[in-house]
């Protein structure tokens, strides 16, 4: 399946993207995508002026572990501890999709040809729309990453970039499960710590403040998500309704043999075009409201990620202090013990100014999304209302105007 | 009550059928010379006298001179003075003796017979039609109203009593205002009464609406949550369309029983309704029974347009359960979508007293209103998606079962007619046996049952032809109402949708200068 915009619907570069492309030094794009059985495979395309690549222009193919390998490096990287890190794009999910296709396939014999038809195209749609967003998601990482001053500048990326041969991380299901399964244990301890229950004392104000914020943010956030979720699809349900309810009143139009033809003609083709319109309403609320909530909360995520590190961060300073002032008292290995102390301290610093730095961005970042997000899911959904309406008013005067 | 009717003068085929009448119908003969004479003279009081300006109109000769509401006293008239079936009211004098030639076997399914007493009423509706749309619309002049579902009683005895509003200006009720109170039983009571008496005779008569033991008894219990005042209001709306479509109906609209049921503080309570009552579950086994009938039924149908009919109802029934079971679904994830949005609008106010970002946190509320009113909207949708269109649906799916039902009611007709010629053509062949056997008295006895059967023969005849008149008149009528019916409904429907997304409009409109607020 090839990325093709429809008509008429702007590219989804993505649903945060600010100007991300910005200083031009780096500028990075999927530029195609082909879906094939259970794996689709990206095509990278990066224009840069830097010194680092072979080329200015060049491609490479990618598949979603590839991305996952990159974010990891990222998150594994000492250097990045002060970073919030892109969160790493969802897995390309066709299953529902696919499911729902294939029920369809095997068929309620009841359904018409004509609905057959009608809900295959839907499905298809959707299938379409999914592909769409996976490209998006996997687009926005990249791009962010190649716009953060610190991120750009990653040997990895450059490796990602523009390496030719695939790579060799495709086979780490496993590794990324047992993966996965420490850093869910390596999660708990950090909850323990950023909600306080480890007894650990922040000191900075502004953090104290970050730390109930972003968990109760994260928390809510979650929900808004869920629910926002079930809205589009509630929505989508009803758009689908409108199917079988065009074709019975087609097949009563068509037996009728009174003035009701006309009218129940005319009420199908109504039908059939308020369900695209619908579909459509469905289709924004999902990328400008759902698909938004989603990416936030992941980068709300990473936010949370960020605290850890720096509770982390400050656990080890206050422990190096702990081991200094016994070293004092022992008069041993103090000078060792000033060293790590030191250490310590500094990196928590370096942490915490960054941290800050990023957390503000982070609040300009989500105020500027939401804003555009939101100015246009309501353009789109006046245009649809606005839509609808003259649809309505039309037939409403066709059939008015009817003997 | 009879002496108030004053049918019109009629076109050739029925004035035939008048002038076959006894001494005892001197009262219509007179009045028709009457109205011949000066259509202006006889007012009768129930007609405004706006009404009479159309007799002056009178392009065709005596035929289109009156409205409706005249023009079926005659019909129903002349239903009476040639049926005869003991049920009906004596209205008129029973058992006019119509001079009817007697009918050969080999002329028995003579289709000419048919066709001849069809061109009548064609004519007849035709002009009916004209009438009514010069008379324009304040012909029916009868509004009713059904409110104040009320509980009385408590427990298990308790039930609902309805406000039953009738305006009108027909004379033939004693006010033109007045209100009663009534149960639903009452309701089913008085559909019984009305189908006991017309639906054999080929009228279609408006179903009551469904009782539901389960919805009632929630009631009964006292559960005051939203499913059991939804129940109410379902039902009060079903009762009230069911009194419409009734009075609507020119031939029961003259029923003593319905004028009864509108008019009198006190009604009988019709205990033969309740559902596991003996007499339901007689009617039960007789449905059953008929269905059976039904099938063993082979009808020779000379008349196309029976056949026609029957399979046009089929289709258009079938049709319609499908659209009725599609607009249910529609309706319901309309009601899971405004459970979801409120469920998002909370969780969106949520959001925006957590928000950081003082402007966004702002936006965020402002959304959660909108989300809020949006759900509202989709319910207040979701009420005219069920109360405006799945009901209208439902509705005529019963009233389909009803002219199906009158269908299968000449097909009942025609068997006895029928059986009443096998039983006479044997009555005949004993009759000859008697005669080669020589024995006057059984003779004779063979005799009076030749002309027993003879006249049940042409009594089967009349029957027959009576009701496939009156179905066709029916079927004419029903088709009217149902064109007018649905127009109305989807026009209604589809202003219901503009309204919502006019609403949208505004909401959204005053969303979006607030997501541009967002510093």
């Amino acid at each position: 399946m090839e990325e093709n915009p429809e008509p008429g619907e702007e590219r989804q570069s993505c649903p945060t993207a600010l100007d991300l492309q910005g200083d031009g030094s780096l500028q990075v794009e999927i530029s195609d995508a082909v879906s094939e059985r259970d794996k689709v495979k990206f095509t990278v395309h990066t224009k840069s002026c830097l010194p680092h690549f072979s080329q200015t222009e060049f491609s490479v193919v990618r598949q979603h572990e590839e991305f996952i390998w990159l974010h990891d490096a990222y998150t594994d990287n000492e250097d990045y501890a002060g970073v919030i890190i892109p969160p790493a794009p969802p897995k390309p999910d066709f299953e529902a999709s696919r499911e729902k296709l294939q029920r369809l396939g095997e068929g309620d014999s009841s359904v018409t040809r004509e609905e057959f038809a009608k809900m295959k195209q839907e499905l298809e749609g959707e299938y379409l729309a999914i592909f769409k967003k996976t490209v998006a998601m996997h687009e926005v990482f990249l791009q962010r990453l190649a716009a953060h001053p610190t991120l750009r500048q990653d040997h990895n990326l450059y490796v990602f970039l523009e390496y030719g041969q695939d790579l060799s991380v495709r086979g780490k299901n496993k590794k990324e499960l047992f993966g996965g399964f420490i850093r869910n244990i390596v999660k708990s301890a950090d909850e323990a710590l950023i909600t306080g229950v480890s007894g650990l004392k922040e000191v900075d104000e502004f953090f104290e403040h970050e730390r109930t914020f972003l968990l109760e943010y994260h928390t809510r956030i979650r929900d808004a998500c869920l629910r926002a979720d079930r809205v589009m699809r509630s929505h989508k349900c009803l758009a689908e309704d409108y199917i079988p309810i065009s074709a019975a009143l087609s097949s009563l139009g068509t037996q009728e043999v009174n003035q009701l033809k006309t009218s129940f003609l005319k009420l199908a083709e109504l039908f059939e075009r308020l369900r695209k319109l619908e579909g459509r309403a469905a289709s924004d609320e999902d990328l400008k409201l759902s698909d938004m909530l989603h990416y936030y909360m992941r980068d709300a995520q990473a936010a949370k990620d960020l605290l850890y590190r720096r509770l982390r961060a400050l656990a080890d300073y206050e422990n190096a202090n702990k081991a200094l002032d016994k070293a004092r008292m022992r008069n041993r290995e103090v000078r060792s013990a000033e060293t790590h102390q030191q250490l310590c301290c500094r990196r928590f610093e370096r942490l915490s100014d960054s941290a800050k730095q990023e957390l503000t961005d982070f609040k300009a970042r989500r105020g500027s999304a939401f804003r555009k997000n939101l100015i246009e899911l309501a353009e789109l959904e006046l245009k649809h209302a606005k839509a609808s309406t003259l649809l309505l008013r039309n037939t409403l005067i066709a059939l008015k105007g009817e003997p | 009550m009879a002496a108030e009717r004053e049918p019109p003068p009629l076109g050739d085929g029925k004035q035939a059928d008048f002038e076959e009448l006894e001494d005892g119908e001197d009262l219509f003969t007179s009045t028709v010379s009457t109205l011949e004479s000066s259509p202006s003279s006889p007012e009768p009081a129930s007609l405004p006298a706006e009404d009479l300006s159309t007799n002056s109109n009178g392009p065709k000769p005596a035929e289109i001179v009156l409205d409706d509401d005249r023009e079926d006293l005659f019909a129903e008239a002349t239903e009476e003075v040639s049926l005869d079936s003991p049920e009906r009211e004596p209205i008129l004098s029973p058992e006019p003796s119509p001079a009817i030639t007697p009918i050969t076997p080999t002329t028995l399914m003579a289709p000419r017979i048919e066709s001849k007493s069809i061109s009548a009423p064609v004519i007849f509706d035709r002009s009916r039609d004209e009438i009514e749309e010069e008379a324009n619309g304040d012909v029916f002049d009868i509004e009713i109203g059904v409110s104040d579902p009320e509980k009385v009683g408590d427990g298990m005895n308790a039930y609902m009593a309805y406000r039953v509003t009738t305006k009108t200006s027909l004379s033939m009720f004693n006010k033109n205002e007045f209100s009663v109170k009534r149960r639903f039983s009452d309701f089913l009571g008085l559909h019984s009464k009305l189908a006991t008496k017309y639906l054999h005779i080929g009228y279609i008569v408006p179903p009551a609406p469904e009782k539901s033991i389960v919805g009632m008894t929630k009631v009964k219990v006292g559960k005051e949550d939203s499913s059991s005042t939804e129940f109410v209001e379902k039902r009060r709306a079903a009762l009230e369309r069911y009194l419409q479509r009734t009075v609507k109906h020119p031939t029961l609209l003259q029923d003593p029983d319905l004028r009864q049921f509108l008019e009198s503080s006190e009604l009988p309570r019709a205990v033969n309704t309740q559902a596991l009552s003996g007499a339901g579950i007689l009617r039960m086994v007789n449905k059953a029974a008929d269905a059976v009938n039904k099938m063993t039924i082979k009808m020779n149908e000379s008349d196309a347009w029976f056949e026609e009919k029957q399979q046009q109802f089929e289709n258009l029934d079938q049709q319609l359960r499908k659209l009725h079971a599609s607009v249910e679904a529609l309706v319901c994830h309309r009601k899971e979508l405004s459970a979801n949005t409120a469920a998002f609008a909370k969780s969106a106010a949520m959001l925006g007293n957590s928000e950081d970002h003082t402007a966004l946190s702002r936006a965020l509320s402002q959304l959660a209103e909108v989300e809020e009113k949006i759900d509202q909207l989709h319910q207040e949708q979701a009420f005219a998606d069920f109360y405006v269109f799945s009901e209208l649906l439902s509705d005529y799916i019963r009233l389909i079962a009803a002219v199906k039902g009158v269908f299968d009611h000449r097909m009942k007709c025609w068997q006895k007619w029928d059986d009443a010629q096998v039983t006479l053509q044997k009555k005949r062949e004993a009759e000859a046996k008697m005669m080669l056997a020589n024995k006057p008295d059984k003779i004779q006895q063979a005799k009076n049952e030749i002309r027993e059967w003879e006249a049940k023969v042409q009594q089967g005849e009349r029957d027959f032809e009576q009701i496939s008149k009156t179905i066709r008149k029916e079927v004419g009528r029903f088709e009217k109402e149902r064109v007018k019916d649905f127009k109305t409904v989807i026009i209604k429907y589809l202003e219901s949708l503009v309204q919502t997304q006019q609403q949208l409009i505004k909401y959204w409109e005053a969303f979006l200068p607030e997501a541009k607020a967002i510093a």
